[in-house]
């Protein structure tokens, strides 16, 4: 932010026709920046030869409003980072308060947790479809993934009440019962999503046009995404099999056989390829999932005020965009002393320059896109 | 003084016709293509598992003129740093041509504004071409990037396209033999067969070129809403954008037109001289009965008071219609003596009904490929025009003339000319083909890595 001209690195570039370099302004206002990213491109002709993104306009201050709330007063504020994935953002706050007082949630709370983490997951990669898509100039896949996250967003709202920050889980398990029909609506859903999901395929996958416009598009190596840090599906669609899930199970994961899928060379058509794997993946957990939901408390014992011991935890679980972590800071007292938030979208955000470069305008969009950034976790 | 006078009204004695045409047109068409809004909503909204406009008016039937007040009423800005002459006079320029272009086209036999034209089609494709100035002096008059970019995009696209376009015009225009309308319509007649059957790779590069030329999806890369927010429209508003928007929906049918009366057979019925067939020509009222029927029966259905009042408007407007159609078919089955009277009528009526139908055929199939297809990117666009699309219709034009030598030589005629001309089309389409693969192995795509002075 502070620095408001776009660096070069090493020499002077030169444009294809020695002509000056245009600069354009894209957002914060602009279709199809998702919220309100503003990236200046500095371009020749039409060739990016640099970028720069510019974030903070969502900036609210999230860490610092957690150092005045009591640790369950701030757990709704998480909602409102990746406020598409609202409930992942929920597990990830809770089961790190959870780690800080050495409780675990029972059994059957954590499964209940489970299918609700993966059916937010295949809304968040539902809505980044239909916006992906529509960035690249096909209209219609948008609707029907907004019919599909409709059911998922039902589901929410008869469990909790809510449908977008849905404040579905409490430190040390659960509010609320599951509802009486949550397997069978959780089922309806996973049995129509399969035929859904081969809908979009069948507009994209093998749409030459797609394929132009995704394959060989913002290539980001596997080392460079190690560098960088990246996670989620962009570290994923580069060939590193890293999902914590698998890695560092949390919830009910352990419980559950699923595949981590990977693509190879880490281009906008790989990132495609994965996340929609991902989906059916999502989808199996919850299947196996709601066959055996063990019964149970749903509410581990803990006291109505919270005062963790002194200490430090970092917990970490794989959100729809990758990895998002909670470190906190106890002082003993009923506040937290710290709490700072690792968003998977900020740090995937840096990979956008080095993405974009060479790349046309439209490629532009298409890689913000294929970032599946959110505004809101970037700037917090 | 008294002899300017004389001369208007002689002026106006002997072209009242046209003149009354043109006032309609003028005054009809932003209706029409309102309309075809609406019916693009309506469509992509069923595709979409929607259900599009449903507020203004019974099913959103009166969204277009809501629309049309909205954009009327609203404040007219001209940028501060805009050059505001050429942004005054840019979407005037637009509308103007599109309008223009729309006076060359016959709408069945009966309704021509400037009948006769010797160069007829000539005409039409010139005037409409001119519509890019409006759009290039737009985007540099706004004295916006986005604008720009949408500007230079635009007259790139266009002169790309227009050659594969103009080529494609060439292939119809070698079957006619003349440039005016009705001559090339009746040649459709004399032939018996539609020239797009003829020459089909003609009609195929004419379809994807003429998209192109209308900058609609999948090459509406001028306005790519998602990467340039509205192209060289993005600094118009209120009523100079829906000027614009006038000009795209008119260009549209202007391209449509062109290609009903060149490839499509104009205003003459599917195998206009097989007479088994001509019970077709009773299609027409037994459609329109047909709607008015539904409409009746769901007027009871109906939730308020006002859509059902609307759906019995509805049915009687589409009975009306139909008995207009009617008349001139049956009388002449009754009274032999009024056929001769008749006739003018009968040709006008149904022939309209026929050019509208295909029209609006050829019109569905540009909004069917929006909602399926993603945009292609610039220089992919580029390639295709320039790699495929262009040798393509050139190659055609070539092997199109020596198939209709061959045609003459063998004294074939209609749709015996199938015979030399089917293998010339696929002809040219494996030469096109070949060289698309040729040039795609010697040149490596290059517009995926970046080149090494920027990495």
């Amino acid at each position: 932010m502070a620095n408001d001209t776009i660096t070069d690195p090493g020499d002077k570039p030169k444009t294809l026709l020695g002509a000056d370099e245009l600069v354009l302004n894209m957002g914060p206002q602009h279709p199809s920046t998702h919220g309100v990213l503003r990236v200046k491109l500095k371009l020749d002709g039409e060739r990016v030869i640099g970028s720069e993104c510019m974030i903070g306009y969502l900036h609210r201050g999230v860490e610092k409003i957690a150092e005045h709330r009591s640790y369950q007063q701030f757990a709704p504020y998480v909602d409102r980072m990746d406020y598409v994935a609202a409930v992942s953002n929920g597990l990830g706050y809770c089961e790190a308060i959870e780690k800080l007082l050495m409780v675990e949630a029972p059994p059957r709370a954590r499964v209940i947790r489970t299918i609700l983490t993966e059916l937010q997951r295949i809304a968040s990669h539902l809505l980044w479809l239909g916006t992906h898509a529509l960035d690249i100039g096909a209209l219609t896949p948008l609707f029907y993934c907004f019919r599909e996250r409709e059911e998922i967003l039902k589901i929410f709202e008869k469990y909790c009440g809510a449908r977008l920050t849905t404040h579905a889980f409490r430190i040390g398990g659960l509010q609320y019962e599951a509802y009486d029909t949550l397997e069978k609506d959780v089922e309806r859903f996973c049995k129509a999503f399969d035929s859904r999901t081969k809908d979009y395929e069948e507009l994209l996958t093998q749409n030459r046009i797609w394929l132009g416009r995704t394959k060989g598009i913002g290539i980001l190596k596997a080392e460079e995404a190690i560098a960088i840090g990246a996670t989620g599906p962009v570290l994923r669609a580069s060939g590193v099999k890293w999902d914590l899930r698998k890695a560092m199970p949390y919830a009910a994961y352990d419980q559950y056989k699923f595949e981590i899928p990977v693509g190879t060379t880490g281009d906008t058509y790989d990132r495609y390829l994965v996340r929609m794997e991902e989906m059916r993946q999502s989808r199996l957990i919850c299947l196996q999932a709601i066959e055996n939901i063990p019964s149970g408390p749903i509410m581990a014992k803990v006291g109505k005020v919270l005062k963790p011991p002194p200490g430090e935890v970092y917990h970490a679980i794989e959100a729809p965009k990758g990895e998002l972590g909670y470190y906190v800071i106890s002082d003993g007292t009923v506040q937290p002393y710290r709490v700072r938030i690792r968003p998977p979208s900020f740090v995937n955000l840096q990979a956008f320059d080095q993405m974009a470069r060479g790349h046309l305008v439209a490629d532009v969009v298409a890689i913000i896109g294929t970032l599946d950034i959110v505004l809101g976790e970037v700037d917090r | 003084m008294q002899a300017v006078i004389q001369a208007t009204i002689e002026f106006v004695k002997q072209y009242w016709a046209p003149l009354v045409c043109s006032v309609a047109i003028v005054a009809i068409l932003p209706l029409v293509a309102g309309y075809i809004v609406l019916v693009e909503r309506k469509i992509m909204a069923d595709m979409q598992a929607r259900l599009g406009p449903m507020r203004v008016g019974p099913h959103g039937l009166l969204q277009p003129i809501a629309d049309a007040v909205k954009l009327l009423i609203k404040e007219d800005i001209i940028p501060e740093e805009a050059d505001k002459l050429v942004f005054w006079l840019a979407p005037v320029l637009s509308v103007a041509a599109a309008l223009l272009a729309m006076a060359g086209l016959a709408i069945g036999p009966a309704f021509q504004i400037a009948k006769d034209i010797n160069i007829g089609i000539l005409f039409v494709v010139g005037i409409s071409a001119m519509g890019i100035f409006g759009i290039v002096l737009g985007g540099w008059a706004s004295n916006s990037h986005y604008s720009l970019i949408g500007a230079l995009r635009s007259s790139a696209q266009l002169v790309s396209y227009e050659t594969a376009a103009g080529m494609a015009l060439v292939c119809g225009l070698l079957f006619a033999g003349s440039l005016n309308i009705t001559s090339i319509v009746q040649a459709q007649y004399d032939q018996g067969i539609w020239f797009g059957l003829l020459a089909p790779v003609a009609f195929f590069t004419y379809l994807v070129a003429s998209i192109a030329e209308t900058n609609r999806a999948p090459f509406d890369l001028p306005e790519a809403e998602s990467e340039l927010v509205a192209g060289y429209m993005t600094e118009f508003s209120g009523f100079r954008w829906s000027l614009y928007f006038l000009a795209e929906y008119t260009n549209m049918i202007v391209v449509a037109s062109v290609a009903t009366t060149l490839f499509l057979g104009g205003w003459l019925r599917p195998f206009p001289r097989t007479t088994w067939l001509n019970f077709l020509d009773f299609l027409a009222p037994l459609a329109m009965i047909g709607v008015g029927v539904y409409c009746l029966v769901r007027t009871p259905k109906q939730p308020s008071r006002v859509q059902q009042i609307f759906m019995l408007a509805v049915a009687g407007l589409c009975f009306v219609v139909a008995l207009v159609l009617v008349v001139p078919l049956v009388v002449p089955l009754f009274n032999r003596s009024l056929a001769a009277a008749v006739k003018p009528f009968h040709d006008g009526i149904l022939g309209a009904f026929w050019f509208i139908l295909k029209v609006s055929l050829y019109i569905y199939f540009f909004m069917w490929l929006r909602f399926t297809l993603p945009r292609y990117r610039f220089d992919q666009l580029m390639r295709l025009g320039w790699h495929f699309l262009i040798p393509l219709s050139i190659i055609n034009v070539l092997v199109i003339g020596i198939a209709m030598i061959a045609g003459q030589y063998f004294n074939l005629t209609g749709w015996a000319l199938l015979l030399t001309t089917v293998p010339a089309s696929i002809l040219a389409l494996i030469v096109a083909l070949f060289i698309l693969a040729s040039e795609q192995k010697s040149e490596p795509q290059k517009t995926s890595a970046a080149p090494d002075s920027y990495a």
